[in-house]
């Protein structure tokens, strides 16, 4: 079994671990500035929203050159989303959404990746 | 408790899906098993499960997790006017539990009774996050593991899916949704004429200064104060 992936855990572990106990141990680390908390909340959404659009709008060739993809993906994100939004949860949302794509796929009606 | 339950399922729900998304990836279950454990974070271990799918360089994945990891900061500043008398090393401990559902039901349960609990701490932080997500990181990745062709059961949407589901999520406000909706244009503008290492980091640096560009709305307002003294309690 590889482990292979672990020092990798472990440097990721490295960089998070400093956010989370600098302000429990030392007395006023957390008085941020308003304008630099803010920015720190709006990195979540950014971050994962690009995310969510490369993975689905951007496909690499065999030599890593990038072009735009338009596929069943972005039914079954969308309809993700939709789940979402109407407050039915990310988990139904995703199986939904997988459900979606394999059924498509199944029909002929959308290619494997 | 009712409110555990909650993050029970969200925390099982969530961790399956790691699993099934870090088995897709090639990640074998002890590394899977290894990053629920040590980075404990949902959303930058998905996020590395594309990274390293997308063979991005180490270096890369660690600055973008402590990137995605910055907003901790927040929470472990809402929780230590609470535990600042307790011994450091316990606060040290407690620190690497410190995530967004251990934040909220921790912080909510606090203002609830109107003094820090170290054993409702430990109840949010463990019994209800951490056993429940490493748990379901193992039964995702072998149950991906099982999987011939996981494309065939759409498992392959799972990942961009789940990423943009946690982002809609995240919206609870204008600027949120301003830093979600040009963070993601940018990030595909610039991996289309670059490469897609480049565009989320540009996605996820100039997302948010679009966001603080734009004029709050009474949500977010409301949120800011949230974050730092924490969840109203139920009226």
């Amino acid at each position: 079994m590889s482990a292979a992936l672990i020092p990798l855990a472990i440097l990721m572990g490295l960089v998070t671990y400093p956010w989370r106990v600098i302000p429990l141990l030392a007395p006023g680390m957390h008085r941020l500035p308003p304008m630099v908390q803010t920015y720190i909340r709006l990195v979540g959404p950014a971050i994962l929203a690009s995310l969510a659009a490369v993975n689905t709008m951007v496909v690499l060739d065999a030599a890593r050159h990038p072009s735009f993809h338009v596929g069943v993906e972005w039914l079954a994100v969308g309809l993700c989303a939709l789940v979402v939004v109407a407050h039915r949860g990310l988990l139904t949302g995703l199986v939904l959404a997988a459900s979606l794509v394999a059924v498509l796929r199944a029909a002929g009606l959308a290619p494997l990746p | 408790m009712v409110d555990s339950l909650g993050i029970v399922a969200s925390a099982g729900g969530f961790g399956l899906v790691y699993g099934l998304s870090a088995r897709a990836a090639g990640f074998s279950p002890l590394e899977a098993s290894a990053m629920s454990v040590i980075v404990f974070a949902g959303a930058s271990q998905f996020a590395a499960v594309g990274y390293v799918l997308g063979g991005f360089s180490w270096a890369g994945i660690v600055f973008l997790t402590a990137f995605i990891n910055a907003r901790h900061l927040l929470y472990s500043a809402g929780l230590a006017p609470y535990l600042d008398n307790r011994p450091r090393w316990l606060r040290a401990v407690m620190a690497h539990f410190t995530t967004d559902d251990t934040f909220a039901l921790a912080v909510s349960h606090f203002r609830r009774i109107g003094r820090a609990d170290a054993p409702g701490y430990w109840w949010a932080a463990i019994g209800v996050t951490f056993i429940p997500w490493n748990v379901a990181t193992i039964a995702g990745v072998l149950l991906g593991g099982s999987i011939p062709e996981p494309a065939r059961f759409g498992l392959d949407v799972i990942f961009p899916a789940a990423m943009f589901g946690l982002a809609v999520g995240l919206v609870t406000g204008r600027r949120e949704l301003v830093a979600a909706i040009v963070g993601a244009v940018i990030a595909v503008g610039v991996s289309l004429a670059w490469d897609p290492a480049a565009g989320l980091l540009a996605g996820g640096l100039f997302g948010p200064l679009a966001g603080l560009a734009t004029r709050p709305g009474p949500q977010d307002r409301h949120y800011e104060a949230e974050i730092v003294f924490g969840p109203r309690p139920p009226e």
